[in-house]
């Protein structure tokens, strides 16, 4: 146990090289007879994965960024051995390159308020006991022997937590509703699938902490009345099964699961079923299905799946991180958790900040924060030289904001007004070069593989839509294909069965809102500005800017650029796979983003020289300074 | 094949429908794909139409029907990781492979697809190749770890990969780059 030692030293990530460094540390310990002093503690998830692997060295909260397996014998003689700082292996701050030592001082962490995830990169996921050390199993004891399921209700009912996974329904109503729902067989699920491209959040909470999950279920349970439960878990997730099978023997073996837990009379037990790759198994009845055994077809939804869910019996199907939440409400008191977040959206909510900022990573926070606040003083801002153009949440079934509108809070309501929704906490930062038709494309292209093709509308109509999308990317659509699409999407949203094609057009129409000039182009000029939609594209250096540094030679992968040193250089349009590389590096704003059809083709004749009159250049200021 | 292995995999999950699913699971695990035979014998064991299964089988996205490769390298296309250009990626394999995403090559080898997430989306963008994840990779540093598998054992190993963003070993030397004339932005 944790306090038996002098210093706990914590590794996070399950990325690339964590296992020997992991390994590393053992034997270097072992090596220097610390093993008995020193622990080293493989954790989940800590969120900081752009710097990882990370080390955080308990009680001193020393915090090493990207550490590597040769790093450690001085890490070990340094830090624990003569308890000095490595200035080395220090984190330095993106802008401004300023060392940070210490664990709290992390401005990446500063800002978050964790309670979901504050066991994730703080304690060994595999060991229950660590689990209980801080404070684990305790709200279900509170439950079981102080508190009537009605009052576990009331409670869950008046903080107000509203489920995670996407919909925002209120767990406390769920749970009510299964309560009160006729049979004596009821199941309590947890979705761990995790289906939207682009997020983790549930993986890291089931790799991490899967007591927090477990004990929520239990808690869920008691509430509802049911014996047995099943955590859905998607396929690509290993490491999550392997830690929940963990967990549930665990709690098996210490009877907080089985039969008449901790003394009370109720029984429950859980069984781990794994996904096998469905976007839509993530829906409640095509889960339900999936469950059975059968293909994950989603059913209408006159008949609740409180009444008649799974082996239509009443069932309780929550996110596994609105199940996390709840034995820190049963704690802390449900006022507690109603203090945290705004009017209608309380407590926390996990984010997985990625795309185009430069600390991604897996992060919570207060709702109500502004996502200009996240995506700023959590994610650091976007990289060097671009500029964020949207934030896109919700996955698949939600939509882009532009940046304009960073300023409105996290909440249910404000993301589902601004055309976007909660969705499970996907949150992906599109800068300048992202082009806002490719997205639409992108989700619909996914939406086409995943759609289940039970009903016509949603089956037929994301194909049609993606059909026209596809056209706009490659320069054959025509005039009056954005009102077609708009059109489309209106009949797949209004006649689609389920959830999966009701909300397949909000990427569309969200992006149409927004950047209606965008599509715009695509159509009429065959231009797509930010060079994402590759057939649309071509890059051409302007002779004016370029000063013939080299860098634009040295990174291209196709050697397409050639050019004297302080000369103008010429990028061979024959071999130019349009990947961008040139445009990303130059410092001088000398690469130009045009149409295709504005340059001709050929050997090293065709060099894309020249400037077409179809984009008007878009100077920035001191660019073409020293011109030469 | 070996379909003692299948029955036993029925067994440890037992002969319930609703174990369809983990059973076809662990199969797949097993051989890189679904034989028939192992399809024709869990429908039987099981009590279901050989329909459902082959259903099932199809439905999934976690099954294939076909052998895969020695070395399977999947591609994120992710959204984090589309947009960070999982596209290329995938294209640039395709190209040094000589296969379509989904397919496996002649010779066995390699099969390489494309997936929507892997779960690790910071680290984008990303590829998998015979479960070990590549973050934060470029396509030539992709292509440099396909050559570095396909290369036959007994040749030296090539050079370590290269930094990201540099050139393949076999690059024509290139002139440095002069940094005088780049001014602060
Ligand atoms: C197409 C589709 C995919 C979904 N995928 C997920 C998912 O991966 N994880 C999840 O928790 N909920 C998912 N949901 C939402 C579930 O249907 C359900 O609302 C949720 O799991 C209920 O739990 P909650 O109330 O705690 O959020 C999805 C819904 C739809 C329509
Ligand atoms: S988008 Fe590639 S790992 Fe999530």
């Amino acid at each position: 146990m944790a306090d038996l030692h002098r210093a706990d030293v914590l590794v996070s990530c399950r990325h690339g090289r964590t296992p020997e460094l992991v390994t590393a540390l053992r034997d270097e310990i072992e090596r220097r007879g610390l093993a008995e002093e020193i622990r080293v503690v493989e954790t989940g998830c800590s969120g900081f994965c752009s710097v990882g692997p990370v080390i955080t060295v308990r009680p001193e909260g020393h915090f090493y960024a990207s550490v590597q397996p040769a790093d450690v014998p001085e890490l070990v003689e340094e830090t624990l051995v003569k308890g000095r700082f490595v200035q080395r292996l220090a984190y330095k701050e993106a802008a401004g390159r300023k060392a940070i030592t210490r664990y709290e001082d992390l401005p990446f962490y500063a800002k978050q308020m964790r309670i979901v995830l504050r066991n994730c990169g703080m304690i060994d996921p595999r060991s229950i006991d660590e689990y209980i050390a801080v404070g684990g199993y305790e709200a279900l004891g509170k439950v079981l022997t102080s508190m009537t399921p009605d009052e576990v209700i009331a409670e869950i009912k008046k903080s107000g937590l509203r489920g995670r996974g996407g919909a925002g329904f209120h767990a406390g109503r769920k749970w009510e509703a299964t309560r009160r729902a006729k049979g004596d067989i009821k199941y309590v699920i947890a979705n761990g699938d995790e289906g939207d491209p682009g997020a983790f959040m549930d993986r890291a909470l089931m790799e991490g902490d899967p007591h927090a999950i477990i004990e929520g279920m239990i808690i869920a349970s008691y509430a509802v009345g049911s014996h047995q439960g099943y955590i859905y878990v998607r396929d690509e997730y290993p490491l999550a099964v392997e830690n929940l099978t963990l967990a549930i023997q665990a709690a098996r073996e210490y009877g907080l699961l089985g039969e008449d837990i901790l003394g009370s009379g109720h029984s429950f037990d859980i069984r781990i079923v794994r996904g096998a790759g469905a976007f839509v198994c993530g829906e409640s009845s095509a889960l339900m299905q999936s469950l059975e055994g059968k293909v994950g077809e989603p059913r209408a939804k006159h008949v609740h799946a409180t009444d008649r869910g799974l082996f239509d019996r009443p069932s309780c199907l929550n996110n596994v991180e609105t199940l996390a939440n709840v034995p820190q409400i049963i704690l802390n008191g449900a006022d507690w958790f109603a203090s945290i977040g705004t009017e209608r959206s309380k407590g926390t909510k996990a984010f997985c900040l990625v795309g185009k900022v430069r600390n991604p990573g897996l992060i919570e926070v207060p709702m109500g924060m502004t996502l200009k606040q996240i995506v700023n003083d959590i994610g650091g801002g976007p990289p060097k030289f671009r500029k964020v153009k949207a934030v896109q949440t919700g996955g698949p079934s939600g939509g882009c904001i532009p940046a304009s509108m960073l300023d409105i809070p996290v909440d249910y309501e404000s993301l589902t007004e601004a055309g976007s929704m909660m969705g499970s906490g996907g949150m992906i930062v599109l800068d300048d070069r992202t082009c806002m038709v490719d997205i639409s494309r992108y989700f619909l292209e996914f939406l086409k593989e995943e759609s289940c093709g039970k009903c016509a509308p949603c089956r037929e109509g994301i194909k049609r839509m993606l059909e026209i999308l596809v056209a706009m990317t490659n320069g054959t659509a025509k005039a009056g294909d954005l009102e077609r699409l708009e059109t489309l999407a209106k009949t797949v949203q209004t006649a689609s069965l389920c959830g999966l094609g009701k909300s397949a057009p909000n990427p569309v129409l969200s992006t149409i809102r927004y950047f209606r000039e965008e599509y715009e182009q695509h159509i009429k000029d065959g231009y797509c500005a930010s060079g994402a939609c590759r057939e649309l594209t071509a890059y051409v250096i302007v002779d004016e800017k370029c000063k013939g540094c080299g860098l634009c030679i040295k990174v291209c992968p196709q050697e397409g650029i050639s050019g004297e040193q302080k000369q103008p250089h010429y990028i061979d349009q024959a071999v130019c796979i349009k990947c961008g590389a040139c445009y990303d590096v130059c410092r001088l704003d000398a690469i130009k983003i045009v149409p295709k059809a504005a340059v001709s083709l050929g050997g090293n004749g065709g060099n894309g020289h020249g400037t077409p009159a179809a984009t008007p250049a878009k100077d920035k200021p001191g660019a073409a300074k020293g011109k030469a | 094949m070996n379909l003692e292995r299948v029955e036993q995999i029925i067994e440890t999950y037992g002969r319930d429908r609703m174990n369809s699913l983990p059973i076809l699971e662990d199969i797949q695990r097993e051989f890189n794909y679904l034989p028939r035979q192992a399809l024709e014998l869990v429908a039987k064991r099981l009590g279901m139409p050989q329909g459902h299964v082959y259903q099932l089988a199809t439905f999934f996205k976690a099954f294939t029907l076909s052998p895969k490769g020695e070395h399977q390298c999947k591609v994120c296309l992710g959204t984090a990781c589309h947009v960070k250009g999982g596209a290329l990626i995938l294209e640039t394999l395709e190209k040094e492979l000589k296969v379509k995403a989904g397919a496996t090559t002649a010779d066995g080898k390699f099969s390489i697809e494309g997936v929507r997430c892997l779960g690790a989306c910071a680290l984008a963008p990303i590829i998998v190749i015979d479960n070990q994840p590549l973050g934060q990779i470029t396509a030539d540093a992709a292509v440099q770890k396909i050559r570095e598998l396909a290369a036959p054992k007994t040749a030296p190993s090539p050079a370590p990969a290269p930094a990201p963003a540099s050139k393949p070993a076999a690059a024509v030397p290139k002139r440095g780059v002069d940094m005088s004339a780049v001014p602060p932005r």
